[in-house]
Order: structure tokens, then C-alpha cells, then sequence
């Protein structure tokens, strides 16, 4: 075997530097190994490999021409060269190029510092736009509840396309027109409003630049927070507290619960709680309803519904499906709901005068927010939703210096959450904390087993049977949307015999939501981002005293005093909704 | 979703949708359900329609499993497609390399100028389409021009004018 190995590898030289490398592997992954950084733009490992904007162009000694690094293989005893004057001039061509069809207003943008072509523009020392020429102009798109368009500073590196079609399945967006005219859009140029977008967002994190980012709402907090009649709420998602840090250049997947609680009451929100309690929640209205519906074999398997993203691609997909889908809202739906009725009564505020902030990974909760059934008593539960990166700019406009601030703890009441509810935020995180709840509840006792190893990890499709007071139940967790579809069609062909479904949009679950920082294409090829934040959320559920949500104090005592058992009339008004079939496309 | 799309059809009271969702049920017999056929596919509609109509992209979006924006893609990539419905004459005027320096750029100004209408647009009669075309293989017959397909070598601006007031004149004949 080892010598089968050794003729599987070949050996160059790339920049004087020998390397050896697995065949197969392409120049840019080579380097990459000789220590070599070869810049790229159009390059998204293993989503958008397509050699299309050039910028990662080399010499090989002896070829015409220069070879495009990202999807050309190395090869036995190849001499490359990467920064050749050749190469450096052609590179700088290109950028030229790009530039000249880019609005160049960083000043005013939200990538700015963090913008793939900028730090390629500064890089290459582009000093002076040499063709300066006719700009196609384009409107900006912002109608959607989630995701702003502005293909003025589209590049057309089509890694949005990649991450919309090949990763989602999806396809809202697309190469359209030709030429000059080239540009990436929508059938029939439309808003994303009207078409199959699921406002996952995951467009946003691919894009190198500016041209696609969320629609910003923090200018209503600002405002809010500096109204003395207002009592301004906030909750927490549980994959904030591991991607937060990033955006103040801590280590990838950093735990700063404790900071970010801190920088929250610095910010004036009047009460800062945590979005866990209303995943503990949503622990026991879905355990709840899976084990009525297991016991009945009534509308097998239910789906879990916390990701709008898939609620809204079931909806326009699938709505044949949609029975399968629990009722159950999600967590920061369901914790809004709670606090603008039995916190409020508690306190003896008027509801009118809260105003709920949600801080979501997530930017299909802001569409989530504002659908009409996720209001009680003409109110809605949730009056604003920032992403991770709006938090994050908000910390930064006030001045706050956030990796020195001392630590903090949530608000009580309702601040007391589980370790079942923080791993809600990663795939397969909610899956196993029903699972725990579940099977305590079937046996009617305490056990001892709590993980539940087999839904962990990346891969978007994680299939198990757990046995559960001596009943086998097969359960699938799911994450990306086109793993969804392939198991959306067994169950509709029939040929699915699980119990119970996770599914949540974004590949990897909510800590790789379109809401967390943005990560560029080479951290993205470099480093499992996925499994540094998810690995922090399970060391969060590890170091919990309280790991399973039926034992959280506040959720039993809120059950007792107010919800009465899940499931409840109440509960059902509270913390249940319904769904309907959409269309795709409104045309 | 096809069901539901039949019900918006009967709604509407759509006249295009009540004769594409016909044909293209029908075009879909003839083709497998792969994504290279959608060209051909395509094809067929402008020919049938003139244009390719939203309820055929809708048809063959669902049949081919691609999603809209990449058929729409596809559509404005191809000068052969059209989104609006084509005139009942269309009149291309050659502006590749030979036409243009014989000077077809004065025949299109004729023309967008006497139709009132921009390369690319139908008049509000339906009489008349421009189409700006890249080289129709007679170089030969520079500067030429087209009207559905039949060609007008060595043209000239009257020549043009006396083409379409033909056309106009016959139109009016048989009215």
C-alpha cells in the first residue's frame, strides 16, 4: 500500500519552493502546501471552482501563456512561478478591469475592510483606474425583508449563483443578459421579493464584496433605545455567542456569552435574555407533539420548523408536505411571545411598550418576524431582527471595546437556559436536545444518556436509530437545503421510514447562517469554520449544569404558573402556527 | 405547483396562457425531461409564439427541474429569443464588420426613425420588429437587410422605404 501511495504523488516546484502533492491536487492547493498564497476572487473551494475572473493566474516554465491555478492540476515535475512581472502586470490588468465596472464608493460600504477585491486593489498597489469608461448602471434591490442587491458592485465571480444553485438547489439568481449587459439577476430581472429565494442568505456569505448583504434595521434600535417610554428587550441566538468575537478579530468560533451580555446592557437594552430559553421552549412543545404524533403514527416523520428559511422553501416547494411540519414556531418567536405576555403581565409593563430585538445569525428571521401569524392579540412577538454583523456594528459604533469588557451574566428570569438549548444552534443540535427531552419523557425517568453522537457533525445528511423505552425511532438530521430536497422526496415518494426530521437551511445550521460574519474564501479553504463554532456549542452544553430543557427551572415554573402542560390551549396560541402553500414565483 | 399554476390560468382569463400551457404540455411529450433539451425546447416556442411567454418558462422550468432565472439567463443570453412578442415582419439590419463600412448604420437610422421604434422593440401595431443582426453570411450583397428572413442585398435607404411602404400598402389591401 505505501508504495501505491508514493506513485500517487507528484512532486514540482512552485516559486523555487519543491512540494509534494496527491495527484489530482490543483496548482493553487499546491502552493498552498509550498507555503505559497496565490490570490483568487472568482474562488470558493469546493463551491465555485470555475477559473472565470483569472486572478490566480501563474507561469508554468515552458507552457504559452499563463494557466488558471484554481482548476488546473499540477503536475510531475511542473515549474511554477507566481509572481513573475508577467503575472504581476496581468493581474493588475484584471483588476483594472473589474474596477472600472465597480461602484467605487467604499467609503459607503458595509464590506468595506472586508472586501475581497478592495484588499486585492491595495495588494496590487492599483493606484489609478486606467480605463475609465462607460459603467453600467443598475437599481439597487432592497425590497425584500432580508437581502439588499447592488449589482453596481457586482464582479460577476458568480460565487452567490454557486452557493444559490449548487450548494441551496435553489437557483433564484442566475447570469442574465450578455456582454456589457451581463449581469447576475433574477427571472425576469425581478425583486427577490417575487421569486424561489428563500432568503437564506448564504449568497451574502459567499459574495467577495458589497453586492449582496442584509437589510439593515439597526437604525430602529437606535432609536428605540434612546426612548425612555420603551422597555427595549433583546435575545440572543445561540450561535451569536461563538461568531460574535470574530468581528473583533477574536479566534474563529470564540465563546463570549459572557462579553457580549455586557456589551448589550452598555448598548441600554433594558433587559438582555437569551434566546435558549425559548429553544427550551420549543424542546417541550415539539417533544411533546412528536411523541403524540409517534403514539398516533399521525403524519410520521415530523419535521422540525425553528430554520424560515426551509419553512419558507417547504412552503413553496413542497406544500403537499406542509402536515409535516411541526406547528411549533421558533425559539425567538416563541420567547418574544412570552415576554410580551406572561413576562409583561409579571413585571406589570404594557406589552405596547416593549419592543422585542432578536440578535439572529439568521437573516430569514427578519422575513420570519413579519409574517402575520407570528403575532398574538394584533402584537407581534418579535419587533426587530439583527444579524450577528449589525450586533456587531452596533458594539462598534458605540464606542465599546469589546474584547476588554469584564463578563456578565443574562437577566433573570429569564435568563436561565440549558445546554440542550445552545446546541440548538448547529445541525443536528435540536434533534438531539428533543431526543433528550423525549426519551426522559417516554420512560418517565431521569436518564443518563444524554449525547446523542450520531447527529453530529458536518455531513448534511445524518441518519440514526435511537431506542427509546425499548421502541426504535430513526431519526434524520439535515442541513442545506438540497440535502432537504433529496430527503423531501423520499418522503413524498414513500420511500421514507424515519420518525423523526431535522432540517435546517444553511449547511452546518444556524452557526453558518447568512447573518454571521463573513469569512473570506481563503479562511473558507483554509480552516473548518463550521467545526470551530460548533465545537464551541457543545463545549457549552458539556460545561451546563442543566442539559436537558424539561429540567430547566423557569420553563417548569412558567409551565406551572402560566402555560399550564405543552401543548396547552394557551401554549397551542402562544408558541404554535400554521403554514401555508406559496407560490414561487409571482411573475 | 402545476395545479395551483392552472387555477391562477382560469383566474386570469389569460388568452397566451390558455394556448401555451396547451403546447407546451404537448412539447414536453416529445422531449425527455433533461436539462440539455431546453434550447430545442426553447426553440420551439419562438417559433410557435414568437416570443418565449412567462407561463413556458414556468412550463419548462417545472419539466426540466432548471430553475427560472437560469432559463431566463439562457433567453437574454441567445439574440435568437425574444421576451416580447415579434412583429408580424421582422426587419434585421446587418451591422457586422462588411454592412457597417458599406454603411448599414444609415439604414437603421432610417428605419428605427420611420418605425419609431429602437432596435430590439415591436411597433404598437404589431406590424413591425427591428433586429440589429451580426453577419448573415452575404457579405457579398453588403449592405443587406432582412425582412422574416428573405434578404435585400446592396441596399439603400430607398430601397428600405419602398420595402416597408410596400408592406404597409399591402396590409392596408388586405384590411
Amino acid at each position: 500500500m505505501p508504495k501505491k501511495m508514493e506513485n500517487d504523488l507528484i512532486t514540482l516546484t512552485i516559486d523555487g519552493t519543491k512540494v509534494k502533492v496527491k495527484k489530482g491536487t490543483t496548482i493553487l492547493e499546491a502552493a498552498k502546501q509550498a507555503g505559497v498564497d496565490i490570490p483568487t476572487l472568482c474562488f470558493l473551494k469546493e463551491i465555485n471552482e470555475v477559473g472565470d475572473c483569472r486572478m490566480c493566474i501563474v507561469e508554468v516554465e515552458g507552457r504559452r501563456g499563463f494557466a488558471t491555478s484554481c482548476i488546473q492540476m499540477a503536475e510531475e515535475g511542473m515549474i511554477v512561478h507566481t509572481h513573475t512581472p508577467n503575472v504581476l502586470e496581468a493581474r493588475r490588468v484584471i483588476l483594472d478591469l473589474i474596477i472600472s465596472n465597480h461602484a467605487k464608493d467604499c467609503l459607503t460600504c458595509t464590506r468595506s475592510g472586508n472586501c475581497e477585491l478592495q484588499a486585492l486593489a491595495t495588494k496590487f498597489n492599483v493606484q489609478q483606474i486606467e480605463y475609465e469608461g462607460e459603467r453600467a448602471e443598475h437599481k439597487i434591490d432592497d425590497l425584500s425583508p432580508s437581502i439588499v442587491r447592488d449589482f453596481n458592485k457586482c464582479i460577476l465571480c458568480r460565487r452567490c449563483v454557486a452557493a444559490c444553485k449548487k450548494v441551496q438547489g435553489i437557483g433564484a439568481i442566475d447570469c442574465i443578459n450578455r456582454g456589457f449587459e451581463s449581469c447576475i439577476s433574477t427571472v425576469g430581472d425581478r425583486s427577490l421579493n417575487d421569486v424561489n429565494c428563500t432568503f437564506c442568505g448564504q449568497c451574502i456569505e459567499a459574495c467577495p464584496t458589497g453586492a449582496l448583504h442584509e437589510k439593515e434595521s439597526i437604525d430602529d434600535v437606535w432609536i428605540k433605545l434612546k426612548d425612555p417610554e420603551t422597555v427595549v428587550i433583546v435575545q440572543t441566538a445561540p450561535a451569536v455567542r461563538v461568531a460574535l468575537g470574530e468581528e473583533f478579530g477574536m479566534p474563529i468560533g470564540t465563546n463570549v456569552t459572557g462579553k457580549m451580555v455586557t456589551a448589550l446592557k452598555r448598548l441600554g437594552f433594558d433587559k438582555v435574555f437569551d434566546t435558549n430559553t425559548g429553544a427550551d421552549f420549543t424542546i417541550m412543545e415539539e417533544a411533546n407533539e412528536f411523541i403524540k404524533r409517534f403514539t398516533k403514527e399521525n403524519h410520521l416523520p415530523m419535521i422540525t420548523s425553528c430554520s424560515p428559511g426551509w419553512v419558507k422553501y417547504i412552503e413553496m416547494n413542497y406544500p403537499e408536505l406542509l402536515p409535516h411540519l411541526s406547528s411549533c414556531k421558533s425559539p425567538h418567536q416563541m420567547f418574544g411571545a412570552l415576554i410580551k405576555t406572561y413576562y409583561a403581565e409579571k413585571e406589570g409593563i404594557d406589552p405596547k411598550n416593549i419592543y422585542m430585538v432578536s440578535v439572529m445569525p439568521c437573516i430569514a428571521k427578519k422575513f420570519e418576524r413579519q409574517r402575520p401569524e407570528m403575532t398574538n392579540e394584533g402584537m407581534d412577538d418579535v419587533d426587530n431582527v439583527i444579524t450577528t454583523r449589525e450586533l456587531s456594528r452596533m458594539i462598534k459604533q458605540a464606542n465599546i471595546e469589546f474584547t476588554k469588557l469584564e463578563e456578565s451574566t443574562f437577566d433573570d428570569p429569564m435568563g436561565e437556559a440549558t445546554g440542550a438549548a445552545a446546541i440548538f444552534g448547529t445541525t443536528g443540535g435540536v434533534m438531539e436536545a428533543a431526543l433528550r427531552t423525549a426519551q426522559d419523557t417516554l420512560t418517565g425517568q431521569e436518564l443518563d444518556k444524554i449525547n446523542f453522537e450520531q447527529v453530529r457533525g458536518g455531513e448534511g445528511i445524518k441518519k440514526a436509530i435511537v431506542t427509546i423505552a425499548g421502541k426504535e425511532i430513526k431519526v434524520v438530521a439535515v442541513s442545506g437545503l438540497s440535502h432537504a430536497k433529496t430527503i423531501l422526496e423520499e418522503i413524498k415518494q414513500g420511500t421514507a421510514d424515519y420518525q423523526f426530521v431535522e432540517i435546517m437551511a444553511c449547511p452546518g445550521g444556524c452557526i453558518m447562517g447568512g447573518g454571521q460574519p463573513i469569512k473570506s474564501s481563503k479562511i473558507r479553504s483554509e480552516v473548518d469554520v463550521r467545526k470551530l463554532r460548533a465545537d464551541s456549542l457543545y463545549s457549552i452544553d458539556e460545561k451546563s449544569t442543566i442539559r436537558k430543557s424539561h429540567e430547566n427551572p423557569i420553563v417548569k415554573k412558567i409551565y406551572l404558573e402560566y402555560l399550564g402542560k405543552p401543548g396547552s390551549e394557551l401554549a397551542e396560541k402562544l408558541l404554535h402556527t400554521e403554514y401555508k402553500a406559496r407560490e414561487k414565483y409571482s411573475l | 405547483m402545476t395545479e395551483n399554476q392552472s387555477k391562477v390560468n382560469e383566474n386570469n382569463q389569460c388568452n397566451v396562457c390558455n394556448t401555451v400551457t396547451p403546447f407546451i404540455k404537448e412539447l414536453c411529450q416529445t422531449y425527455l425531461p433533461q436539462k440539455d433539451n431546453l434550447i430545442s425546447m426553447l426553440n420551439e416556442v419562438q417559433e410557435k409564439f414568437g416570443y418565449i411567454p412567462v407561463e413556458a418558462q414556468k412550463g419548462l422550468s417545472e419539466y426540466l427541474q432548471i430553475p427560472m432565472a437560469e432559463i431566463y439567463g439562457v433567453i437574454t443570453f441567445y439574440s435568437r429569443f425574444t421576451l416580447e412578442p415579434k412583429g408580424k415582419y421582422t426587419i434585421s439590419v446587418c451591422l457586422g464588420t462588411a454592412c457597417f463600412v458599406k454603411g448599414s448604420q444609415k439604414i437603421m437610422d432610417r428605419l428605427t426613425q420611420k418605425l419609431g421604434i429602437e432596435a430590439g422593440q415591436t411597433t404598437e401595431d404589431g406590424l413591425f420588429s427591428i433586429d440589429e443582426t451580426r453577419c448573415v453570411g452575404a457579405c457579398g450583397l453588403a449592405p443587406v437587410f432582412t425582412v422574416n428572413g428573405e434578404v435585400h442585398g446592396r441596399a439603400t435607404v430607398k430601397m428600405l422605404d419602398e420595402v416597408i411602404d410596400q408592406l404597409l400598402a399591402e396590409e392596408k389591401a388586405s384590411q
